[in-house]
C-alpha cells in the first residue's frame, strides 16, 4: 500500500510539472493547430537560465534568502522563455501560417535543433548539478513520504493553472483566445487582431515552461541541454492523452501520465517476474535462484516507454483523447 | 515514364554522357583513394544514406507524411543483419538471405506501427513515429538482460562482412593486376545496389501507385473521391519506406561490422529527414543530391573548422558536431522558409509554388 502511495505521490509530483509543459503546446495547438516542437527545449532553457543566475547570485555571495534567489532565477528565466518563444514565433511560425502542415512543423524541428546546440555551446555537454540551497525534508503522509519541495510543486503548478483558467475564461484577452481558436478569420473580423493573441498563446506557454524548467531542475537536481526533449515528448503525450486543443485536459493528461509512469516503473518489475513461470531454461533458472525468485524482463530502465505506449494506445482508442472533441481525419 | 523513352531512340549524345557518368562512378573509389581510404569510406557511406533518403522519400516526399522515426526501421534491418550474422548467436546466414529478411522484418513493424495511427492527422503521425523510434533505442539498450538479445549498449560486434563464398568484401585483395582495398570493393556493391534501389525508386513514383501517392499528398479528400483506398495506399507507402530502411541497415551493419543503439538515436532520423527536405522533397535526383551534401558537409566541417578556429582564435571554440547540427537546424528553417521546394524542387512542386497567388484566389 505505501509503495503504491509513494508512487502515487511522485506522480503526482511529475505529473504536474507535465501538466505545465502540456499546457503549452495545447494552448499553440488550439490556437493554430501547429505543434510547437521546440517547446521542451525552452522548458530546457527555462532550467538552464534559472540555474546560471542562481549559480552566480550565490557565486556573488548576495546576502539575500535563498528563496528571493530561486524567483530571481526564476524571474529571469520566464523573461528569457517569453523573449525566445517571441521570437520563435515571429521567425519561423508565422510566415508559414498559410504553408502546407508540414513546412512549420520541420521548421519547429529546426528550432529546437538550434536552441539544443546553442545551449551545448553556451552550458556545455555535462551534467549541470543545482547548488545544495536547502534539503527538501520529508513528511509522513499515510505511510509513504512527500518532501515539502514535492508538495511545493504540486501546489505551484495547480495555482498557475487556475490563474491561466481565469484569464482564459474571465479576461479580454482570454475572450480574445478563444475566438481565435474557433475561427481566425471570424475573429480577425470582429477586430481581434490574431497576431497578438498567437503570440500571447506562445508567451503564455513559455513562462509556464520555464517555471516546469525551474521545477524538474530542483527536483533531480541537475539540468542537460538535452533534457528538454524528452520531458516536450512526454508533455506533448500528456496533452495528446488529455485532448490537444483542451486546456482542462492538458492538466489532467499531465497529472494521469505522471501517475501511470511512477506506478509503471513501480510495478513493471514484479509484473513481468518471470520466476514463477513453469517453462524456464536452466541459466535463467540460475538466475532465479541467485536473485531470491526475483528476475524481471523489465525493469524500471524501461520507465520513458511508458509515454510512448500510452501515446500509440491513446491515438488508438480515443484518438480524440480523454476531454478532446473528435479529431478530424485529415493529413 | 518520359516521353522520349517510350517512343523515341535515345540520342547517342545521351549514350555519351551516360557512359562519362558510368566511367566517373567506376573511378572515383581510386580517386578518393588516393586522399585516403578513410574518404571511400565516406562515399559508401553517402551511398548508405542514399538508400535511407530515397526510403524516407517514399513516405514524406512521395506520400507526403511526416515520419520522424525512421531510423527505427534502419535499427531493425542493422540489428537484423547482426544477430543473424555473427558470433553473438553463433548464426552465421549470407548476407542475401538477411537483407530480404530485415527489408521483411521492417516492413512489418512499418505495418504495425502505421495501421493504428495512419488514419489520423499527419502531425500525429510525426509523434507517433517519434516515440517509435525512441521505443526501438530503449528496447535495443536494455534488452541484455534476463536474457542477452542485443547485448545492450555495448552493442554486437565482429559482425560479418558480405561474402559471396570464399570472396569477402572486407579484405584487400588484387584482382586482375588492380589492387582493391575492402572499402572500394564494398564501394561496387553498394553502387549496384544504390542504383537499383534509385531505379525502384523511379518506377514506383511513375506508377499508378506513385500517383496515388501524389494525389493523397495534394489533397486527400480529393484522391479518396477518386476512388483511392487512402488508408491502404498509404500503408503501402509507410510499409515500403520501413523496408527500404530495413535494407540500408543491414548494409550499415555488414560495412561497420558493429551496431550499438547510439547510431540510432533522433538525430540520425532528423539527418536523414534533412536530407530529403534539403535535396527536394518528392524529387529523386534532388534527395540524391541532399544525402551527398549532408554526408559530405560534416566530413568537410571536420577537415576544415578545427584549423579554421585556431587560426582565428588560436582554440578550438565549437566542435565540429556542434557546428554541423547548428547548420542542419538553420538549413532547416531556412529552407522551409525561403525554399520551401528545396535546393532541387521537382517540376510538379516548383510549378506549384510558383503560383501561389492563383492558388489562394480559388481557395
Amino acid at each position: 500500500m505505501d509503495i503504491f502511495l509513494q508512487q502515487l505521490i511522485n506522480g503526482l509530483t511529475l505529473g504536474s510539472v507535465y501538466a505545465l509543459v502540456a499546457l503549452g503546446y495545447t494552448m499553440v495547438y488550439g490556437i493554430i493547430g501547429l505543434i510547437n516542437f521546440a517547446h521542451g527545449e525552452v522548458v530546457m532553457i527555462g532550467a538552464m537560465v534559472s540555474l546560471s543566475v542562481v549559480t552566480a547570485l550565490l557565486g556573488a555571495q548576495v546576502p539575500l534568502p535563498f528563496f528571493v534567489i530561486v524567483l530571481a532565477g526564476l524571474l529571469v528565466a520566464i523573461a528569457v522563455c517569453m523573449a525566445i518563444a517571441f521570437g520563435m514565433e515571429r521567425i519561423a511560425y508565422r510566415p508559414l501560417r498559410k504553408a502546407p502542415r508540414l513546412a512549420p512543423l520541420i521548421t519547429a524541428i529546426g528550432m529546437s535543433i538550434i536552441l539544443q546546440n546553442l545551449a551545448l555551446v553556451i552550458w556545455g555537454r555535462n551534467y549541470r548539478t543545482f547548488p545544495p540551497l536547502f534539503h527538501p525534508t520529508p513528511y509522513n503522509l499515510f505511510g509513504a513520504s512527500m518532501t515539502d519541495l514535492q508538495m511545493l510543486i504540486v501546489v505551484l503548478a495547480a495555482l498557475l493553472m487556475a490563474g491561466l483558467m481565469f484569464v482564459v475564461q474571465r479576461t479580454r484577452l482570454g475572450m480574445a483566445m478563444r475566438a481565435t481558436a474557433q475561427n481566425p478569420q471570424v475573429a480577425g473580423l470582429m477586430g481581434i487582431d490574431i497576431n497578438i493573441v498567437i503570440s500571447a498563446a506562445f508567451v503564455i506557454g513559455a513562462a509556464l515552461a520555464a517555471v516546469a524548467g525551474l521545477m524538474v531542475m530542483t527536483y533531480y537536481g541537475i539540468a542537460h541541454y538535452y533534457m528538454g526533449f524528452l520531458l516536450g515528448l512526454k508533455a506533448f503525450t500528456a496533452a495528446v492523452l488529455g485532448g490537444i486543443g483542451n486546456l482542462p485536459g492538458a492538466m489532467l493528461g499531465g497529472v494521469l501520465l505522471g501517475i501511470i509512469e511512477a506506478l509503471g516503473a513501480g510495478y513493471i518489475g514484479d509484473v513481468s517476474n518471470i520466476c514463477g513461470l513453469p517453462f524456464l531454461s536452466d541459466s535463467l533458472r540460475e538466475q532465479c535462484a541467485a536473485s531470491d525468485g526475483y528476475v524481471s524482463l523489465f525493469g524500471s530502465n524501461y520507465q520513458d516507454v511508458f509515454a510512448f505506449f500510452v501515446l500509440i494506445l491513446v491515438l488508438i482508442f480515443r484518438p480524440s483523447g480523454l476531454l478532446g472533441e473528435r479529431v478530424s481525419e485529415r493529413a | 515514364m518520359s516521353v522520349r523513352g517510350r517512343t523515341g531512340s535515345i540520342p547517342p549524345r545521351v549514350w555519351a554522357g551516360v557512359a562519362l557518368v558510368a566511367l566517373a562512378l567506376a573511378l572515383l573509389p581510386f580517386a578518393a583513394g588516393m586522399i585516403g581510404q578513410a574518404w571511400v569510406r565516406i562515399l559508401n557511406f553517402a551511398m548508405i544514406y542514399i538508400m535511407l533518403a530515397l526510403g524516407l522519400n517514399i513516405v514524406v516526399g512521395f506520400a507526403g507524411l511526416l515520419d520522424l522515426g525512421y531510423i527505427a526501421f534502419y535499427a531493425v534491418g542493422a540489428y537484423m543483419y547482426a544477430l543473424l550474422a555473427s558470433p553473438h548467436f553463433g548464426i552465421h546466414l549470407p548476407f542475401w538471405v538477411i537483407l530480404p529478411l530485415g527489408a521483411g522484418l521492417a516492413c512489418i513493424f512499418g505495418v504495425l506501427l502505421g495501421a493504428p495511427t495512419l488514419k489520423l492527422r499527419g502531425d500525429y503521425l510525426a509523434i507517433v513515429t517519434l516515440g517509435f523510434g525512441e521505443i526501438i533505442r530503449i528496447f535495443l539498450n536494455n534488452l541484455n538482460a534476463p536474457v542477452n538479445i542485443t547485448n545492450g549498449p555495448q552493442g554486437v560486434n565482429l559482425i560479418d562482412p558480405f561474402r559471396f563464398g570464399g570472396f569477402s568484401f572486407a579484405r584487400s585483395e588484387t584482382i586482375l593486376g588492380i589492387s582493391f582495398s575492402g572499402p572500394q570493393k564494398y564501394y561496387y556493391i553498394l553502387l549496384l545496389l544504390t542504383i537499383a534501389v534509385i531505379v525502384v525508386n523511379i518506377r514506383l513514383q511513375n506508377s499508378r501507385l506513385g500517383r496515388a501517392w501524389e494525389a493523397i499528398r495534394e489533397d486527400e479528400v480529393a484522391a479518396r473521391a477518386m476512388g483511392i483506398n487512402t488508408r491502404n495506399v498509404k500503408l503501402l507507402a509507410f510499409a515500403m519506406g520501413a523496408s527500404f530502411g530495413g535494407i540500408a541497415g543491414g548494409i550499415f551493419s555488414a560495412t561497420q561490422e558493429f551496431v550499438s543503439p547510439e547510431s540510432f538515436g533522433l538525430f540520425e532520423s532528423i539527418i536523414v529527414l534533412s536530407m530529403v527536405v534539403l535535396g527536394g522533397m518528392g524529387n529523386i535526383p534532388g534527395v540524391i543530391l541532399g544525402a551527398v551534401m549532408l554526408t559530405l558537409l560534416p566530413e568537410f566541417l571536420r577537415a576544415t573548422m578545427e584549423p579554421l578556429q585556431n587560426a582565428l582564435f588560436g582554440r578550438v571554440l565549437l566542435d565540429a558536431e556542434t557546428v554541423r547540427l547548428l547548420v542542419f537546424g538553420i538549413a532547416l528553417v531556412a529552407i522551409m522558409l525561403y525554399r520551401p521546394a528545396g535546393l532541387w524542387p521537382s517540376a510538379v512542386r516548383k510549378r506549384e509554388l510558383e503560383v501561389p497567388e492563383a492558388a489562394e484566389a480559388a481557395d
